[in-house]
């Protein structure tokens, strides 16, 4: 299946929705791909109620001429212009516009420009005990709540660190469940400078706020994280750590994230500047490859303000309005400092290194132990000898945690960019025609139509 | 948002589970009590990251292997098996 766009939008969270609707409303003809059931990203995913942000720009979708094909997952990007999408969980698996051929599970998405707005996933550190069942992300089993797992009753420990934990606590409390203790990794004067940067921030302030009145019952700790997770093939129980002081707390999951990091894997495989893990982009959001622009986390985690933000200075650089993008830029750069600030509250104790135990996994895709890990001296050279980092999830998982574990730069991204179907790898991709080129860069609502 | 009607049946290993509306499948493998996949040691894996990315949730959903769960809904009458051998291979896909 082939289609053609003026702009593709990969990813629908906060950044990619108000970049599609923008660039649409600004009369280009713009395709929004996402690899899950619904519209949202992870911040604004269905199954729980949504901020009014959220409904509105859900509105604004779905009133706007932007073709969604969601549940698709972008694998490759072979030539500039191009990217290639399969679909997710075929063929039970049908979100996508009816206007998107059912048939096919592979599409070819050609472009005149790209907005990347991939967002982020949440950092994992590795402890005894992180891969027995029941042990989530913080994100991660948020998640698995709003999409039908009951947690009323249930004992839950929240624990890592960033502004997450608190949301995630707050939804979990809200769903009847019973948050035994949120621990954060980072120390109580760390986070009060964040907290007076806060105070710039009032709707950040009053939604912190807020959380807190949902978990006045809750203990909050700082300074303090897991050290192991107990229990045979479940979680039963978690030892924390405060100091010198550690103690074990029954609980029936363990959600734990250590804040986020961007997904830039497609920004890589495409070439665009990457520095100190992010996205690099000039002031209206365009990356070192003309006509590629980013927005969002992967910029900088910044929130979804931040994000719709961004979303739309991409959308109008895109769309060839350069001097509104520009006056917006503006606003944007007053919000960075926020971003500085989140990145500074983050950052993590160094004694987490000191997690593993010599048997702990780290890899969980390959079971790549600590020990197995720490004689080598760099990222490849463990791939290469270990396997660590080779399984499904291609190092999303354990690379982020071997660079703070090891120091190791982990890098080298490869298509496909995710595990794909034979079919879609060897599906016979003709070269692009002088005319289907011009009708790429020139498609419209019109004469945008699926070629045979 | 999920409905609290469990409206939709599907089975986990041979097994029926009723789930409402909106419901993943990850979602339902855990309803179930089941792991979703075996690691190569042998370890009993569940979901991790909730979001598409860890691939700790990947199951057969009929018949179809590597399915990521936790992005999929249920839909009615679909026949989901976790813990297959055949995951052992884990990276079997990736050439």
């Amino acid at each position: 299946m082939k289609w053609s766009f003026d702009i593709l939008v990969v990813g629908a969270g906060p950044a990619g929705i108000a970049a599609a609707v923008t660039a649409a409303r600004a009369g280009q003809h713009v395709g929004l791909v996402d690899d899950n059931p619904a519209p949202g990203g992870q911040i604004w995913r269905t199954g729980a109620h949504l901020p009014a942000a959220a409904r509105q720009w859900q509105v604004r979708l779905d009133a706007s001429s932007v073709v969604r094909l969601q549940g698709w997952r972008v694998f490759d990007c072979p030539e500039p212009g191009l990217v290639v999408a399969e679909r997710n969980g075929a063929p039970w698996s049908r979100y996508t516009d009816a206007a998107i051929n059912e048939n096919h599970d592979c599409a070819e998405l050609h472009c005149g420009a790209l907005i990347l707005a991939t967002g982020a996933r949440e950092r994992f550190l590795p402890f005894p005990g992180w891969t027995l069942q029941n042990v989530m992300g913080a994100g991660g089993l948020d998640a698995m709540v709003r999409g039908g797992l009951p947690v009323a009753g249930k004992r839950v420990v929240v624990a890592g660190t960033g502004p997450l934990l608190l949301a995630v606590a707050a939804h979990l409390a809200r769903r009847k469940a019973n948050v035994a203790v949120i621990c954060e990794q980072a120390p109580w004067s760390q986070l009060a400078r964040f907290a007076s940067h806060m105070f710039a921030e009032p709707a950040k302030l009053w939604q912190g706020v807020q959380y807190r009145m949902t978990l006045r019952r809750t203990r909050y700790l700082t300074g303090t994280w897991p050290i192991a997770a107990l229990g045979r093939d479940r979680i039963e129980a978690v030892t924390l750590r405060q100091g010198g002081k550690q103690w074990d707390v029954d609980c029936d999951y363990l959600a734990c994230g250590f804040h986020l990091v961007p997904n830039t894997e497609l920004a890589e495989l495409l070439g665009c500047r990457i520095e100190n893990g992010f996205v690099v982009t000039d002031e209206v959001l365009q990356t070192s490859i003309p006509g590629i622009y980013c927005a969002g986390e992967p910029n900088g985690i910044g929130g979804v303000e931040l994000s719709l933000l961004e979303g739309r200075i991409a959308a109008l650089a895109a769309s060839g309005s350069a001097d509104i993008a520009r006056s917006l830029a503006r606003q944007r750069r007053r919000k960075l400092g926020f971003v500085r600030a989140l990145e500074q509250a983050c950052a993590l104790d160094p004694r987490l290194r000191e997690l593993p135990a010599q048997d702990t996994i780290v890899c969980r895709c390959e079971d790549v132990r600590h020990a197995a890990l720490r004689e080598h001296t760099g990222w490849r050279e463990a791939k290469l000898h270990t396997r660590c980092g080779m399984g499904p999830c291609q190092g999303r998982i354990c690379g982020p945690a071997t660079e703070f574990l090891f120091n190791w730069r982990v890098g080298s991204v490869r298509p496909p960019l995710f595990p794909s179907s034979v079919a879609s790898l060897v599906s016979p991709r003709e070269p692009a025609t002088g005319a289907e080129i011009l009708a790429a860069a020139n498609a419209s609502p019109e004469n945008s139509k699926e070629t045979p | 948002m999920p409905e609290t009607t469990r409206s939709i049946a599907l089975t986990v290993n041979g097994v029926t589970v009723a789930v409402a509306s909106g419901t993943t499948v990850a979602a339902a493998v855990l309803l179930a009590g089941q792991p979703t996949r075996r690691s190569v040691s042998g370890e009993s894996r569940g979901p991790l990251c909730g979001m598409g990315i860890c691939f700790e949730c990947r199951v057969t959903i009929d018949g179809v292997p590597h399915q990521r769960s936790c992005q999929i809904l249920c839909t009615p009458g679909i026949h989901v098996i976790t813990n297959e051998l055949a995951e052992d291979s884990g990276g079997s896909r990736i050439p």
